[in-house]
């Protein structure tokens, strides 16, 4: 209970290909982790199976959050236990603008509504700015931000904030951030790093995926594994981030006998 | 109560207290009416796209969709005994309409003392009648084949039937250099089972003029079958600002047909919305008419459909002079089984260089039933001209309503906020607050 995640022995498969082999983890909240892996690997494919993506076939194994099987749950449902995913490509919803969308999202996951009807109570306008306006300036991003359409004409950078934004206003007990370094620059890694960073406390449980550990100098995760071939090979402390970036998976690869995968599948 | 019908002595029952001109008028149309058959929906290019396009079996669909639609089946006004469903706040002016017959008809002191004729069109035939005269029917939506745009090339039998039997509308005239800041307001209503509402619409802006004008088509009964044969004359005289929006939410009970044209003179400026919600098959000939150098029209254009409900619209936009701009953007979302077809023409006549045109379909399909034609077309004679155009048409997008979903919206809401975004476009265009928020309204209810 106590809002852990736990995963056990994990099969997702995508258009018939099996891509995360049989995972266990359990993330905590006030926990770190970090699930490094090169490309194809089966990151994302965690990442959107967990979220409850349609094209992410669950073949078998368990995920519990809260004690509650999260599987048979739609991902809104998830949403509202406390499950959060910043995607690695958000989608632009244009005509929507980020405060509208927040107001909704946020009002949808406090709701005490439970008979899954639409008609959700908004928060009110003025307690919602007050939250935005506080939320955002703790991030340093600036106001106009908000009235921006969701996602739409956003630079890499400025959607990884965005879902960071997210993030931070939805108060979700376990966050999923996928690969939210790819793309960015270094100054943005260090904004959306700090940020993130900033959210990061005894009631957020944070999985970070990512193949790369530039993102960690700014959230320093207590438990990193390495996922190869959809299973997680390796699981240690920080050190084990030191190891990859001095020697890369190749060393990893040999002593599981792993050929490089191809390709992930991406939606 | 009395009921009207589609009939010769019809006309001239209604005609009888009409000046001898109008008589004459109606009866030309009647004859025309009766000597052009229904359009025939296969080998009229025209109203091909009013029928099922699901089924493309050209030569067996005759007539198809307008099976189900007699013109005898329904009553013009003679009588009713209906009453509004609606209140009205008077603001600066209101005509209230039910079944072709006004209920109520108001205009402020401070509009009347400028000189704003505001009156439905029976009494201004009376009061009015050589404004009326000059404009109704002779130069905006007429019964000729003189226009080249082909819109309203064809001699329409629906044309000819309101020619014959219009009543009902009304006709708003502004002064030159009379300036309107608050919308004036107009509802029609059908309320009696198989009454056909024929108004006819002028509003005539003259030079320098500035005018908001909001129309309201309902059904004061959910359940009674209609028909609409209307038709809206829009004049924008030099420097004018006209703007006319025009909401249709008949139920989905009621036959809905309509021409409809602008002409906009030299620097006059119109922005035309138009919302469709309502009908069970709506037929909507839609032109502006850019005759005067400078002008400018914007068109805007929202649907909702729903159910079985099937939404035509033919709209032209005609430059007729240099440097003339006209916008359009016509939004649709589709559910269930429902349909629409939308084809555009810009027409630039070979004087009218610097024209700069554009035009945008979009449709939005909630339902894997539901099915969108559109048709984009130019026709350009002029050599400097920028024309413009673009059709889109898809289902909703399932990574759109995931990426909501994972955010803790219910699919209904992510659907909503979704479309609210697809009209987003068109709706921050519409110039009124009140009327954003009305059609918000409109949508959340077809979502419900």
């Amino acid at each position: 209970m106590n809002n852990e995640l736990i995963i056990k022995d994990l099969h997702i498969s995508v258009q018939g290909n099996e891509i995360i082999k049989g995972l266990d983890i359990t993330v905590k909240p006030g926990e770190v982790h970090a699930l490094m892996g090169p490309n194809g690997s089966g990151k994302s494919t965690l990442a959107y199976g967990l979220m409850g993506h349609p094209s992410y076939d669950i073949e078998s194994g368990e995920v519990l959050f809260n004690g509650i099987d999260v599987l048979e749950l739609e991902p809104n449902e998830r949403a509202k236990l406390g499950l959060f995913l910043a995607f690695q490509y958000p989608t632009a919803i244009p005509g929507v603008s980020m405060a509208n969308f927040l107001r909704t999202a946020v009002s949808a996951v406090r709701s005490t509504e439970t008979n899954g009807s639409e008609n959700i109570e908004l928060i009110p306008m003025r307690e919602f700015r007050v939250e935005l306006r506080e939320k955002m300036a703790q991030l340093g991003m600036d106001d106009s931000f908000a009235r921006r359409y969701l996602n739409d004409g956003f630079s890499g950078g400025e959607k990884k904030r965005a879902e960071i934004l997210q993030l931070a206003m939805l108060e979700p007990k376990i966050a999923v951030l996928d690969e939210t370094d790819s793309g960015l620059d270094i100054d943005a890694v260090r904004i959306v790093g700090e940020s993130v960073s900033s959210l990061v406390g005894p009631e957020l449980g944070v999985l970070i995926i990512t193949h790369y550990p530039r993102l960690l100098d700014y959230i320093r995760p207590q438990f990193v594994h390495i996922l190869l071939d959809g299973r997680i090979v390796e699981s240690g402390g920080y050190e084990l981030t030191q190891l990859l970036e001095a020697e890369g998976y190749d060393p990893i690869r040999e002593k599981h006998g792993i050929a490089e995968a191809v390709q992930e599948n991406t939606i | 109560m009395q009921k009207g019908d589609f009939s010769k002595d019809f006309v001239e029952k209604i005609a009888q207290d009409e000046p001898q001109w109008m008589r004459d008028k109606r009866l030309e149309a009647y004859s025309l009416y009766e000597s052009l058959p229904m359009p025939h929906t296969t080998e009229d290019d025209k109203w091909r796209r009013t029928v099922d396009m699901r089924t493309q079996d050209y030569w067996r669909r005759t007539r198809r969709n307008l099976r189900g639609f007699a013109v005898e089946n329904y009553h013009p006004a003679a009588e009713t005994n209906g009453s509004a469903s609606v209140e009205v706040d008077d603001g600066a002016g209101v005509i209230v309409q039910v079944d072709g017959k006004p209920q109520h008809t108001y205009l402020s002191p401070e509009v009347k003392k400028k000189d704003v004729y505001f009156a439905d069109l029976h009494t201004a035939l009376k009061e009015r009648g050589d404004l009326i005269r000059d404009y109704f029917m002779t130069q905006a939506v007429t019964l000729e084949t003189t226009l080249k745009s082909g819109n309203f090339a064809t001699r329409n039998k629906f044309d000819a039937l309101h020619g014959a039997f219009w009543q009902g509308g009304y006709v708003l005239h502004v002064p030159k250099g009379v300036r309107i800041e608050d919308p004036l307001r107009v509802y029609i209503q059908l309320s009696e089972e198989q009454h056909a509402d024929m108004s006819h619409v002028l509003l005539i802006a003259e030079e320098d003029s500035q005018v908001v004008i909001l129309e309201d088509n309902s059904s004061a009964n959910p359940d009674a079958g209609g028909f609409h044969c209307g038709a809206v004359e829009i004049f924008a005289g030099q420097n004018a600002n006209v703007t006319y929006g025009q909401v249709q939410h008949w139920n989905r009970q009621v036959w809905n047909f309509a021409s409809q044209r602008a002409v906009i003179s030299k620097n006059a400026q119109l922005c035309w919305v138009t919302a469709t919600f309502g009908a069970r098959l709506s037929k909507l000939n839609q032109a502006i008419v850019l005759e005067g150098t400078g002008s400018n029209a914007q068109l805007l254009g929202l649907a909702f459909t729903d159910a079985r409900q099937h939404l035509d619209v033919s709209t032209a936009q005609e430059h007729l002079s240099p440097h003339t701009s006209s916008d359009l953007l016509y939004r649709n979302v589709l559910k269930d089984r429902s349909q629409t077809a939308w084809g555009g023409n810009i027409y630039v006549y070979p004087n009218a260089n610097y024209t700069d045109a554009y035009q945008k379909n979009d449709n939005l399909l909630l339902s894997e039933r539901a099915h969108a034609d559109t048709l984009p077309g130019l026709e350009i004679e002029a050599h400097e001209v920028r024309c413009t155009h673009g059709a889109t048409a898809g289902q909703i997008d399932a990574e759109q309503v995931f990426y909501l979903m994972s955010r803790g919206l219910t699919y209904d809401l992510a659907e909503k906020l979704i479309v609210d975004g697809f009209f987003e476009p068109v709706i921050e265009r519409i110039p009124m607050e009140t009327v954003r928020k009305e059609m918000d309204e409109f949508i959340s209810l077809k979502l419900a």
